[in-house]
């Protein structure tokens, strides 16, 4: 057998397109359908189990060998979890103050964003570079002064406490995405207002900034999920359930005589379904987001 | 769409026009920078002036300057750190080589288009949105001694014959506490290193296949090479990450049994209020990873170079 490249005749040898056919290619689509399913129950099964044990009674809950589905399923461990601990208000505190860092974020990124794209001034390389240097920046390394500062301020255990601290991964984050984002937006819209008499702020606000709310949006996500998420600063800077956050409430979980195992399932399948439900409704952006830094940038 | 363009009036445009963007540039940038400045960087220095005093929150009278003694004390008296500086670059090691390779796995199998691929990306996000001290409280669960799924499915395959305590001892829970973190970090692997494989062009492969290259010597040849700058971006975030992980260790052994990272040395010692040997621990970290992105840098620099 032979084919035509650009001129050239190649010789395939016939053995090899042999072994593409039926036998092998059958043994092959088996071995890729079984590795599909391996691979999802590799991700599905940890929070499936999560669930059942959450549903499990005392009883049921300690049996051993464990039941792979509940016998006799119950509430119980969701009425303690909503009615027996601060937990909801812990809910509540994460929402606080992951959507107040977000909003900052975004507001105070954008505008930095989208000078360090378009607009030229001196410096700007240094400082977009600071920026990118800040994004790697490890983030238990200032605990201490930050602590120190917290306390004189008179901030530990509040908000305010909280969500300035977040700002040290929150704002170079947003600030890299959106001047990613910014930079390969078409010059021509930009230009064309420009052209027809707006100034710079005007082209910023009616011209640039609604062509970024798509992606103003993604990275509130990634920002709203990486502060919902966050451990060290919330243990650090929060002291009792007033404003302890869901991470720090789950850490600090405990029961009268041992690990109250199935309320700790009740509380994790509660705060993960919203955001599994978050994450799947904007998984396209979400990916796009998470990648754009690095194919990119 | 206005007729008559004006010279210039782009990006140089009149000298009032000429002012006003790099006036503007300042402005914009200014709160983003100042509050970068206020929130990071005064702390930075801040720590590095705090690790050369001894300085005890429930003592503070008492601080005063030593220098180096605490750095000292770290290095060669300290029975905590050298162990958990160990440890942590195990569990970095074994976390980002195993991730790596699970994470082209998955991204190869993504990459190909097939019934159910869209519900198979879902389910690999699933790992990623859950908050890492969730997973690593699910996974406590799971690998419990005596209520535990994996001992149970074990024991009824009769692979062993007494629960293993897993999070009781070194050797196992090094191993479980890696699993748990490849478990909920591949996802985030993977999404990388599809971007980078989907920017392989298809040409690529044709040619390869009619040159007679097999699936393997394709992938050897075609993707790994051209997968090379994709793949040195996921591994300096993962990397990164992984030296300073706390969430999944805290969350299951809080640090005990051997599985202590530097991190989580560093939290202890600030809990503690040592804040002066605590920010001499913090500025080691910082130095390490200063030191690995440097490295990494380096590998990019001549990465883009040889491309060239």
């Amino acid at each position: 057998m032979s084919t035509t490249i650009s001129g050239q005749s190649y010789a395939v040898p016939v053995a090899q397109v042999r072994a593409r056919s039926t036998g092998g290619q059958t043994l092959r689509r088996i071995g890729f359908w079984a590795l599909v399913v391996i691979l999802m129950i590799f991700c599905l099964f940890p929070f499936y189990w999560a669930i059942v044990s959450s549903l499990k009674g005392d009883l049921e809950l300690f049996q051993t060998p464990p039941t792979l589905f509940p016998h006799s399923p119950t509430l119980q461990n969701y009425n303690d979890v909503l009615f027996n601990r601060p937990f909801p208000h812990n809910v509540w505190n994460s929402i606080v103050v992951s959507t107040v860092n977000t909003l900052l974020s975004l507001l105070v990124g954008t505008f930095c964003g989208y000078a360090l794209a378009r607009i030229r001034f001196r410096g700007r390389s240094l400082v977009l570079g600071f920026i990118l240097a800040v994004v790697t920046f490890p983030t238990i390394s200032i605990i201490n002064p930050l602590f120190v500062e917290m306390r004189n301020f008179g901030w530990i255990n509040t908000y305010q406490g909280l969500i300035g601290p977040y700002l040290v991964f929150s704002l170079p984050f947003s600030v890299w995405l959106l001047t990613t984002f910014f930079r390969d937006l078409p010059r021509e819209v930009e230009e064309a207002s420009l052209v027809d008499g707006c100034t710079h702020i005007q082209t910023m606000f009616l011209v640039m900034i609604p062509l970024a709310t798509p992606a103003m949006v993604t990275i509130g996500l990634l920002n709203f999920i990486s502060s919902w998420n966050e451990l060290i600063y919330a243990l650090t800077f929060t002291v009792d359930d007033s404003v302890r956050t869901v991470p720090a409430a789950i850490i600090y979980f405990n029961g009268q005589y041992s690990v109250p195992w199935g309320s700790i399932m009740a509380a994790s399948v509660l705060v993960t379904v919203p955001l599994i439900a978050l994450v799947l409704v904007f998984q396209g952006r979400i990916v796009a987001g998470l990648t754009a830094g690095s194919v990119k940038g | 769409m206005s007729v008559v363009a004006l010279k210039g009036s782009g990006k140089r445009g009149s000298n009032r026009q000429a002012l006003e963007p790099r006036f503007l540039g300042y402005v914009l940038v200014a709160p983003a920078l100042l509050l970068i400045v206020v929130v990071a960087i005064v702390p930075l220095v801040q720590g590095f002036w705090f690790s050369l005093k001894h300085y005890h929150l429930d003592d503070p009278a008492a601080t005063h300057f030593v220098g180096l003694a605490n750095y000292q004390y770290l290095f060669s008296q300290d029975p905590f750190f050298w162990p958990d500086i160990r440890f942590t670059l195990t569990f970095t090691a074994a976390t980002v080589i195993l991730e790596t390779v699970l994470g082209l796995v998955f991204a190869l199998v993504l990459h190909k288009s097939f019934p159910g691929r869209g519900l198979m990306r879902a389910a690999m996000l699933v790992p990623w949105a859950i908050p890492t001290v969730i997973s690593a409280r699910m996974w406590s669960w799971m690998w419990n001694d005596q209520e535990g799924v994996i001992n149970g499915v074990l024991q009824r395959l009769h692979i062993i014959n007494t629960p293993i305590v897993w999070l009781a001892e070194p050797s196992t829970s090094v191993p479980a506490i890696i699993i748990t973190d490849v478990w909920k970090t591949t996802p985030f692997m993977a999404l990388l290193i599809l971007a980078g494989l989907q920017t392989i062009p298809d040409d690529l492969y044709e040619a390869a296949r009619i040159d007679g290259a097999t699936g393997v010597q394709a992938f050897l040849h075609v993707t790994l090479p051209l997968l090379r700058p994709a793949l040195l971006v996921a591994l300096i975030f993962r990397t990164l990450a992984a030296f300073q992980v706390f969430d999944v260790i805290y969350a299951m052994t809080s640090g005990a049994t051997g599985t202590e990272s530097i991190a989580i040395y560093n939290y202890k010692t600030w809990n503690e209020l040592n804040i002066g040997y605590s920010s001499a621990i913090s500025v080691v970290i910082f130095l390490c990873i200063l030191g690995i992105s440097a490295l990494y840098m380096f590998a990019l620099g001549r990465q883009a170079s040889s491309q060239r």
